[in-house]
């Protein structure tokens, strides 16, 4: 019997206590029950990575650390959207917003820090923006679409980072900026001036001491008056001139707080239960705003609520670089000039590169590199070891490849750092971690060196470190270029195979694994049912189907449930359904005892809890009235869902339903690369929610809308328009040729908004949309392969000899119990 | 468990032709369900039909080489030391099993069986 758990509450769901519960749940998984509040409705996510998400290089899914899975996996209560207002030390309590309670035996407060606003006149309206969180940068992209001329200020870390996603989203940008130069915080003058000429190169306006007097305009951003007059005509303004730590909350519950909550070295405050980390709180007199620190201060505190007080939080510099593409810039350490301090300095103009180390008693204590900052974590690692640098004073601005004369190879540089370097500064992570997990687990992939070690799993600056690590402890056994094999049965990766079977003409699966030298005598669950579904797509007449090589829901016709037993879906056409069919199904729920009937997200009716053996019998009586298998178990095309359209709806433009059951009878039976899904809604109010389909169509008075690549599981995300056509005979060969281009280039279980988004939204459109004639050849394809791919599995297996193999499958082989109860 | 093999009684559950190959059929014991794997190799298996992991049927699995991939959440289960491979850990029964020419032939503790009949 184990005792209650002691019951954690944290407010705020950023990245510091995101670490914090992983290192608790290390330390000790069953120690409490966890409860979290986040103002922010979503999961925990990289937030130094929303400056890619701006300019168009990641997407939100990849930022995102821990998935809602992972918070079941733990058993962690995320409450998303709750923002709470009362802490309540005396019942030890906190409440929401919305008036949730949540009692606790130790509190976290994780409130993080909010953008400083500036307030001048005009800074409420409608327009102004912050660069913070994930709203924020939609907010953002809003505004980009309509091409809004942009003025941020503040020309510091974020404020530029902003400022270059907006502009690489094709906006009008300009940055105002307080100060003489840019970032001066962590950028001395000249460094600070390279940099203003490069973004200025890239067409964003920079105008330095502007001093901001008010926001034009009226209830709406027209544009910023600077002090001297100067007008800048603007639709949207981003402040980022500062955080401020968001420490009120802890300051009306009675904590102590100077400009953060103010915690000991164990990040405790000065009520012993609670603690804070993060952006919020202050330790040692200082507030922290970059990830390392941050992540620090979660070591310390998981250990202490784990009950191993071990460790204290112990300031150190934390280097900082800008995620820019193209600029490269690192700072780390104290770079001011003073009287005991020297400094060396390489400028090197037409490389538009410029280092400065400013030094004191032979010591490293400031490093400035812009251009090229190749060097800066060995500098860093020289300013962290205070090493005496005065016998390679002369050439230690060369960089490290430099020391002993000959120009080393970058290899042998890393080959050589110390066990103790450190690799990943967002993360903590040093050499020695990283090779030792390398040798230890036998990682030969960076996504697993990441998984592991968390190296380079923050911002990613030092994936090219631990590459060159990768190659030093791997040796030719790790190569950089190479692609995601299938499975551990061959090197190869999916589209390599999917080539080779056409180039070669491989028509079985024992024939691909001889001629691609497979590893393994048959394969794996993993590359047998993807090569089975390659060649059934590419070879449709000649092929033999290999029913041993599909998952079992696909040997079934139905989905296994978690005990084994079945569900079973028929096929209502476009949703529609009759009394004669419902009657059916009711007769069939009753004869065979069936447990639980359910209406499905695809307008279909599910049979749960059906015995294996009994299924033949159920696809029998099915059959007779009518239904065929509803293929809602395959990797292939499910439902097309429809609305009423203009046969009932008093909005509807056209004949939806019509055209949705039009559709899934030209598309059931055919096999895709992962299930896809379909809807077709009437109007534009949406109803059958086409717009986060795999394919949708949305009916309008002037014709249909083409949508594709949605999605609404795992992730989610709005459609991208294919097409406006004016015909169900082209909205037909249109979906039809998107299908087939899907279903010849997609990975196996690579659903078609990933597939899409690998080769790009354009090259889709070009295919399908600008080149008629492969439009065409890839319909008549998908035609010809139905002509061997509608056949009703369940018909098939019903009027199977009883005796024959197909059948087979669903009686056991002998029953042991019956022969012991006939003796 | 421990039975003595002098105890074992060979028992004939069917055909090797009864099962396809890289597959699988059940046979129902009084001791539960019992997975009978026949190989690409025509090698033949007999283990539990309870994933170690969460109880999933193993006869529904893809058998690939002497292992079976768990149908619910592929769990890959070594057939000749019913141990699952890879990362995970756990381990189902394995049950003596033999081919007398095309017969397959399961070994089971008779006194198993009355007991549990």
């Amino acid at each position: 019997m184990s005792e209650p758990r002691e019951k954690l509450v944290i407010i705020g769901n950023g990245m510091a206590p995101g670490r914090m519960l992983e290192h608790l749940f290390e330390a000790a998984p069953d120690q409490y029950d966890v409860t979290i509040f986040n103002a922010e409705p979503r999961v925990n996510y990289d937030r130094i990575m929303l400056s890619p998400v701006l300019s168009g290089e990641k997407s939100f899914e990849d930022i995102i650390i821990h998935g809602d899975g992972w918070y079941i996996e733990h058993g962690v209560t995320l409450y998303k959207g709750h923002k709470i207002t009362q802490i309540d030390r005396q019942a030890k309590t906190v409440t929401s917003h919305v008036g949730e309670v949540a009692e606790y035996d130790k509190l976290v407060i994780a409130t993080g820090s909010s953008p400083f606003i500036i307030p001048v006149p005009g800074h409420d309206f409608q327009g102004v923006l912050t660069y913070r969180d994930l709203d924020d940068v939609d907010a953002m992209l809003l505004a980009a679409q309509s091409g809004a001329r942009t003025v941020v200020i503040g020309g510091g870390l974020l404020g530029l980072e902003a400022a270059a996603g907006l502009k690489a989203r094709g906006m009008d940008v300009t940055v105002l900026h307080l100060m003489p130069t840019l970032m001066e915080r962590q950028l001395d003058s000249s460094a600070g001036f390279l940099l203003q000429q490069e973004l200025e190169s890239r067409g964003i306006a920079v105008i330095t001491e502007a001093n901001t007097k008010q926001i034009l305009g009226d209830g709406k951003v027209e544009g910023v008056e600077l002090e001297d007059g100067t007008i800048i005509p603007c639709e949207l303004v981003v402040m980022a001139a500062g955080v401020r730590p968001s420490a009120r909350l802890a300051n009306e519950a009675g904590l102590e707080v100077g400009r953060g909550i103010i915690v000991d070295d164990l990040m405790r405050t000065s009520d012993p239960d609670i603690y804070s980390l993060g952006e919020c709180a202050e330790v040692g007199g200082m507030c922290y705003g970059l990830v390392a620190p941050l992540y620090e201060m979660a070591r310390v505190a998981a250990g202490h609520l784990a009950g191993e007080p071990t460790k204290t939080f112990k300031h150190s510099e934390t280097p900082t670089k800008l995620k820019v593409t193209g600029i490269n810039l690192y700072s780390v350490g104290d770079f001011a000039e003073g009287p005991d301090r020297e400094e060396i300095v390489l400028r090197d103009a037409m490389g538009g590169i410029y280092k400065r180390l400013v030094i004191e008693n032979n010591r490293i204590i400031g490093v400035v590199l812009y251009g090229d900052t190749a060097d800066g974590g060995w500098f860093a690692q020289l300013l962290k070891d205070k090493t005496d640098i005065a016998e390679m004073r002369d050439t230690l601005i060369f960089g490290q490849n430099y020391q002993g004369g000959e120009p080393l190879d970058p290899m042998v540089a890393v080959a050589a750092l110390p066990d103790d370097a450190e690799i990943c500064g967002c993360n903590g992570v040093c050499k020695s971690q990283i090779t030792g997990k390398i040798t230890d687990l036998g990682l030969t992939n960076l996504d697993d060196v990441r998984a592991h070690t968390k190296a380079s799993a923050s911002c990613g600056s030092c994936t090219g470190l631990v590459e060159q690590l990768m190659v030093v402890t791997l040796g030719d056994a790790y190569n950089p270029a190479a692609v995601q094999p299938m499975c551990g049965c061959t090197d190869l990766g999916h589209d390599d195979v999917r080539r080779l079977i056409k180039a070669k003409g491989l028509k079985s699966i024992p024939a691909v694994m001889q001629a691609l030298e497979w590893k393994t005598s048959c394969g794996c669950a993993k590359c047998r049912p993807a090569l089975n579904y390659y060649l059934v797509c590419d070879w449709p007449d000649e092929y033999a189907d290999d029913y041993q090589s599909r998952f079992i829901n696909e040997r079934a016709h139905a989905n296994i449930q978690k005990d084994g037993t079945y569900s079973v879906v028929p096929r209502m056409w476009g949703g529609m359904t009759s009394s004669k069919e419902l009657r059916a199904i009711a007769d069939v729920v009753d004869k065979f005892d069936i447990p639980a009937v359910k209406c499905t997200g695809g307008q279909r009716i599910d049979m749960l809890g059906i015995k294996k053996e009994d299924l033949p019998a159920v696809w029998e009586d099915l059959g007779k009235a009518g239904f065929v298998s509803g293929q809602a178990y395959a990797k292939g095309l499910r439902t097309v869902k429809t609305c009423v359209g203009t046969d009932w709806c008093r909005f509807g433009t056209q004949d939806s339903t019509g055209l949705g059951i039009k559709l899934e009878k030209f598309m059931w039976g055919s096999w895709t690369p992962a299930k896809l899904k379909l809807a077709v809604s009437g109007c534009p109010r949406n109803c059958a929610e086409a717009t986060c389909k795999d394919i949708g169509v949305v009916c309008v008075d002037s014709g249909y809308e083409i949508h594709f690549a949605g999605a609404a599981g795992l992730d989610i995300k709005g459609t991208e328009i294919l097409a406006h056509v004016s015909s169900e005979e082209e909205v037909l060969e249109h979906v039809v040729a998107l299908a087939q281009m899907y279903r010849e280039q997609g990975r196996y279980l690579e659903r078609i908004y990933k597939w899409a988004k690998r080769i790009g939204y354009d090259e889709v459109r070009r295919q399908i949309m600008d080149d008629a004639d492969k439009r065409k050849a890839y319909y008549e394809r998908f035609v010809f392969s139905q002509t061997f791919a509608q056949v009703d599995p369940w018909k098939e297996r019903v009027e199977a000899e009883p005796q024959a193999d197909m059948y087979a499958e669903f009686r056991p082989l002998a029953d042991l119990t019956v022969q012991e109860a006939a003796e | 468990m421990n039975a003595p093999f002098s105890h074992m009684a060979w028992i004939a559950i069917g055909e090797l032709s009864d099962i396809p190959i890289r597959g699988a059929r059940c046979v129902v014991t009084p001791m539960g369900k019992i997975g009978v794997f026949r190989t690409a190799e025509n090698d033949v298996y007999a283990i539990e039909d309870h994933c170690p992991h969460k109880g999933g049927p193993l006869t529904q699995g893809i058998v690939h080489g002497a292992s079976v991939t768990c149908p619910l959440h592929n769990w890959v289960i070594d057939l000749e030391t019913g141990q699952a491979l890879g990362a995970d850990e756990g381990a189902v029964k394995t049950l003596p099993i033999r081919l007398d020419g095309s017969v397959i032939e399961l070994g089971l503790d008779p006194a198993l069986m009355a007991e549990n009949g």
